[in-house]
């Protein structure tokens, strides 16, 4: 396993009295990746990465960050990681670039250094013409990209991000995105936590954590062809009649609607005739059925039902 | 076949806070049994809209009604006859399920004779038949949320609001959730949600888009993507992120962003784009490993609109 | 893991513009210490004057007017009202329209002419003790010196002896003296408490504390960074309550200026540190506060010697007044403003508010943590 900028996870344990909030969870984060820990509320991802930050201790197990040990030796790896917890960590009553400021103060980036590096930061978050403006007084999905800057500031090797983009609206989402695949072009180590499904697609690895527990843990493309069954995508005029219809039938293992197409989870192509026939003697015909990759919510829903 | 009034109509609906716009001149109807979907990021005036209809707010300017009911005038009539579930919490975490049943119970004034039954209802459609004595705040999410959901529609409203109710579920609760709202409007409730998951709105008959207070498109996904003139092209390159820095000032180019490990180039003309794509992206050393147009997701959409609506909210 | 001074500057300078900014930290801050200042300094005085009065004068003639006139010339007496009758005097006491009648007998100027002992009655409200015991001693001595001089004007047999009490430093006994050195004790608590509980509660509400826990600064370096602008406030706090007290108050400042600023400084810091000891050991802002309250302010009121002599305490309370750091720094405001003592008379005190503020600051960083709780 190679240490120097990566992660090691070994039985990782957290409790809250007897809530088991992270349960034994082992795995490794390779230097230079993209890592995504995708999972609902209460997975256990934010106490995750605040184990992994150094900010919360674990009750068992241990992690290792570059080579340090989060247990034996919390403060150690501080300087050479960066974390975004979920709630800002800005301060509302300072400016931008007071903000930028403070971090990079706490880190000792050299004056030297911080206008090339804070100049980057704004072209990337077009943050520029508002640094003398209150924090409090910046959009969501600004102050996440300012929250984003202060980790960077001082060009840390491993990145944690709590939830980045939660509530964030889609134009500041990308301006993040871009950030975080720049970091990552760079070397750095990225590690995300997301609840949104389909930003786990953007992953180079993806870890599904459900209850604490790891679920599955591969690239989104092996997980999805891992998936028992094939995903239909139906088109046809009342996809909501369709749903209805087909949920319950015995070989369909899942029916879920997308807005006017459904996609059916059966266990093979094959099916798709017996489908096709069902809808049209029920009156609704398809205009169209294509088998497609399973999407990481399918993913998911699969490993969360097996698990249960 | 539209009732002869909407379920819910709202007339240059605006709420400011101090010098804050919180939302901006919002019009729109909605019909009976229609699931109406307000999508928008946080910040954009979804849940003060929301409180405004359900007569928890009172607005600055304009007008509204909800089951044929004032919202300035006869908030409490409106109150009587809607269901509404927050986005934080309404359940006592320290009560027990049939607790909080009876409560809510109680609040909606539903009559004797009907409680046994609506509880009987409110269990099972939460998944929790034979749990009524569990400890509300030792339920998982997912259930509560649905649990919630029960509550807020013991009364059998005819119109129903949620505030972002499925933040943070699990995927399959989530869906479980969905199923239940069609149940209901099959009965013929209207619903009306708020929502910032972009594939949650696909579940909506209608959808209105709303960016920092204003609404800035209103139809049905299917017709909000079809809306989306500029065509779409999905590029894989050896490098993501430069590819994105090179082609967002080419002429021709909307807009670049990733998408996944892929990059999303919204572009005027296809065949123009195409070719300067391609020259740029050769004379800034990057390998185009394949260009394709594909659909605009809904986040692609939305993108547009506020493109449409006047240029980037700058903060 | 390095102490950095560049860290804990980094941390005093954000403490800094964030306290430029909030209105309300600045009005406990300097507001209200100007308040307390004219609060304790110009309207609640133990001084008493002007106490109402009314007279029965029984007898009617120009020798009881001049005794009348003798309490009147006093300052200290303000006769309203001539009454008729007897009848009369309880329903103005008990009304409290006048704190006290004089009754003076109808035998007066007789009794005093023929130099025979004569009796004049002072009644009292009694409702208000200290007013009431007051009342009485002026009273007392008024008459007293009516009574040397009518002795004086008429034959005497034998001059009576007459003591010459000097009060040492304060004179006039003017509250004042008393007040302003002892408020500045009270005020530095309480800026002290409220103003770090706040700051502390303010990032862990925020979230603002997570982001810090995860960077490389230390507990140390947040501890003493923060105070770092509490004690510039703090001195200033000082500085501006002694020039006002001298100035408005004419409060003497006969010691040492620096003296005065070292040992504030250690007071001070010794303050905040316990604040911030207090909000980190207690489980919710709400309750930080309140334990503030309870355990700097109230002690540093009512039991430094401030509100009341430590003597006049019950025996059990004096023993804890041991315990209350503002009973030892009292001692150095009044000796320094009103004695004039330096270092050497004030070793003791001057040891034990350094030892303070290292308990304080120890106790600060120990249990502070930038770490989540549970």
């Amino acid at each position: 396993m190679n240490d120097v900028s990566g992660i090691c996870v070994r039985e990782l344990t957290r409790r809250f009295g007897d809530t088991v909030a992270v349960d034994a969870l082992s795995f490794d984060v390779h230097r230079g990746e993209l890592f995504g820990i995708v999972g609902p509320d209460g997975a256990g991802k934010t106490t995750t990465l605040r184990m992994l930050a150094g900010v919360l201790r674990p009750s068992a197990g241990d992690a290792s960050l570059a080579g340090v040990s989060v247990v034996a030796n919390p403060e150690g790896v501080k300087q050479t990681i960066a974390y975004m917890s979920q709630r800002f960590g800005l301060y509302a009553d300072l400016t931008v670039m007071e903000n930028l400021d403070f971090y990079a103060d706490l880190y000792r980036v050299p004056k030297a250094e911080r206008a090339a590096r804070v100049e980057r930061l704004f072209e990337f978050s077009n943050l520029g013409p508002f640094k003398d403006r209150l924090a409090g007084k910046l959009s969501g999905g600004m102050k996440q990209k300012l929250g984003l800057s202060c980790a960077l500031v001082h060009q840390p090797q491993i990145l944690l991000l709590d939830e980045p983009t939660f509530g964030v609206d889609p134009i500041s989402r990308r301006d993040l995105w871009l950030i975080v695949h720049d970091m990552v072009a760079q070397g750095v180590t990225v590690v995300v936590s997301t609840a949104y499904m389909d930003e786990a697609e953007r992953f180079d690895r993806v870890a599904l954590l459900y209850h604490g527990r790891l679920l599955a843990l591969d690239t989104p493309t092996a997980l999805s062809k891992a998936l028992h069954g094939v995903v239909l995508v139906v088109e046809l005029a009342d996809a909501r009649a369709a749903q209805r219809l087909l949920r319950d039938h015995p070989r369909v293992i899942r029916a879920v609607l997308f807005g006017d197409q459904l996609h059916v989870v059966v266990a093979s192509a094959h099916e798709a005739p017996t489908i096709e026939a069902e809808l049209r003697a029920a009156n609704l015909p398809p205009h169209r059925i294509k088998a497609m990759p399973a999407t990481m919510e399918d993913v998911f829903i699969e490993r969360m039902s097996e698990a249960a | 076949m539209t009732q002869a009034v909407p379920a819910v109509v709202a007339e240059s609906l605006t709420r400011v806070f101090g010098d804050f716009v919180a939302v901006d001149r919002v019009s729109f109807e909605v019909a009976t049994g229609e699931i109406f979907g307000f999508l928008g990021p946080n910040g954009a005036g979804k849940t003060t809209t929301i409180k405004m209809l359900a007569g928890l707010l009172l607005p600055s300017s304009g007008r509204g009604s909800v089951a044929g009911f004032d919202i300035a005038t006869q908030s409490d009539e409106i109150k009587r006859n809607i269901g509404y579930m927050s986005q934080l919490f309404s359940l006592y975490g320290d009560l027990t399920v049939a607790e909080n049943i009876a409560f809510f119970s109680g609040m909606y004034s539903l009559p004797r004779l009907r409680r046994a039954e609506r509880r009987d209802w409110a269990l099972e459609v939460a998944g929790l038949a034979g749990q009524a004595d569990r400890i509300t705040r030792d339920l998982p999410l997912g259930f509560k949320q649905r649990l919630a959901l029960g509550c807020a529609v013991l009364h059998e409203p005819s119109v129903l609001f949620l505030d972002e109710p499925t933040s943070g579920v699990d995927p399959l609760s989530r869906r479980r959730f969905w199923e239940l709202i069609d149940t209901l409007t099959e009965a013929g409730t209207t619903v009306f949600v708020s929502t910032h998951y972009m594939e949650e709105a696909e579940y909506c008959d209608r959808l209105a888009l709303m960016n920092r207070g204003k609404l800035i498109a209103l139809d049905t996904p299917a017709r909000l993507r079809a809306n989306v003139r500029e065509p779409l092209l999905e590029l894989q390159t050896n490098d993501g992120p430069k590819t994105v820095e090179a082609l967002r000032d080419l002429p021709g180019v909307l807009e670049a962003a990733m998408f996944g490990r892929a990059v999303h180039v919204a572009v005027t003309d296809r065949t123009r784009a195409e070719r300067s794509i391609r020259s740029r992206l050769t004379e800034r050393g990057l390998l185009l490993q394949s260009l394709q147009e594909v659909a605009p997701s809904l986040e692609d959409t939305f993108v547009a609109e506020v493109r449409a609506a006047g240029g980037a909210p700058v903060d | 893991m390095a102490f950095d001074v560049f860290r804990l500057l980094a941390i005093a300078r954000k403490e800094l513009l964030q306290l430029r900014r909030d209105v309300r930290s600045l009005i406990l801050a300097f507001l209200l210490p100007l308040l307390l200042l004219a609060l304790f300094g110009y309207a609640i005085s133990w001084d008493v004057s002007d106490i109402r009065t009314a007279v029965l004068d029984q007898d009617r003639s120009a020798t009881s007017r001049a005794f009348v006139d003798a309490y009147r010339a006093s300052g200290y007496f303000s006769v309203r009202q001539d009454l008729e009758r007897s009848s009369e005097i309880d329903a103005l006491l008990t009304r409290g329209s006048v704190q006290m009648v004089l009754v003076i007998p109808p035998d007066f100027s007789e009794r005093l002419g023929a130099n025979r002992p004569v009796a004049v009655q002072a009644l009292v409200d009694g409702s208000d003790a200290n007013t009431a015991t007051i009342a009485l001693a002026y009273a007392r001595a008024i008459t007293r010196d009516y009574a040397l001089e009518t002795q004086l004007q008429g034959r005497l047999l034998q001059p009576p002896i007459t003591t010459d009490s000097r009060v040492w430093y304060n004179e006039e006994l003017l509250s004042r003296n008393m007040i302003v050195p002892g408020l500045i004790a009270v005020i530095m608590m309480i800026v002290a408490a409220m103003l770090t509980s706040l700051t502390i509660a303010r990032e862990w509400e925020r979230g603002t504390m997570e982001q810090l826990a995860a960077t490389p600064v230390t507990r140390s370096e947040v501890v003493l960074g923060k105070l770092l602008p509490y004690v510039v406030i703090g001195l200033i706090d000082v500085v501006m309550c002694a020039v006002l007290g001298v100035w408005l108050f004419d409060v003497p400042l006969r010691g040492s200026v620096l003296l005065l600023m070292t040992l504030s400084t250690a007071y001070i810091i010794g303050s905040l540190g316990l604040g911030i000891f207090i909000s980190a050991a207690a489980r919710s802002q709400l309750l930080a506060t309140q334990l503030a309250m309870l355990t700097t302010f109230l002690p540093a009121f009512l039991l430094s010697g401030f509100m009341y002599a430590i003597d006049v305490l019950p025996k059990g309370l004096q023993m804890v007044t041991y315990l209350v750091p503002a009973r030892y720094f009292l001692v150095v405001t009044r000796g320094i403003f009103l004695k004039g003592v330096g270092a050497d008379v004030l070793r003791v005190q001057g040891l034990l508010m350094i030892a303070f503020a290292i308990i304080g600051i120890a106790l600060a960083i120990h249990f502070f943590r930038k770490e989540l709780r549970t």
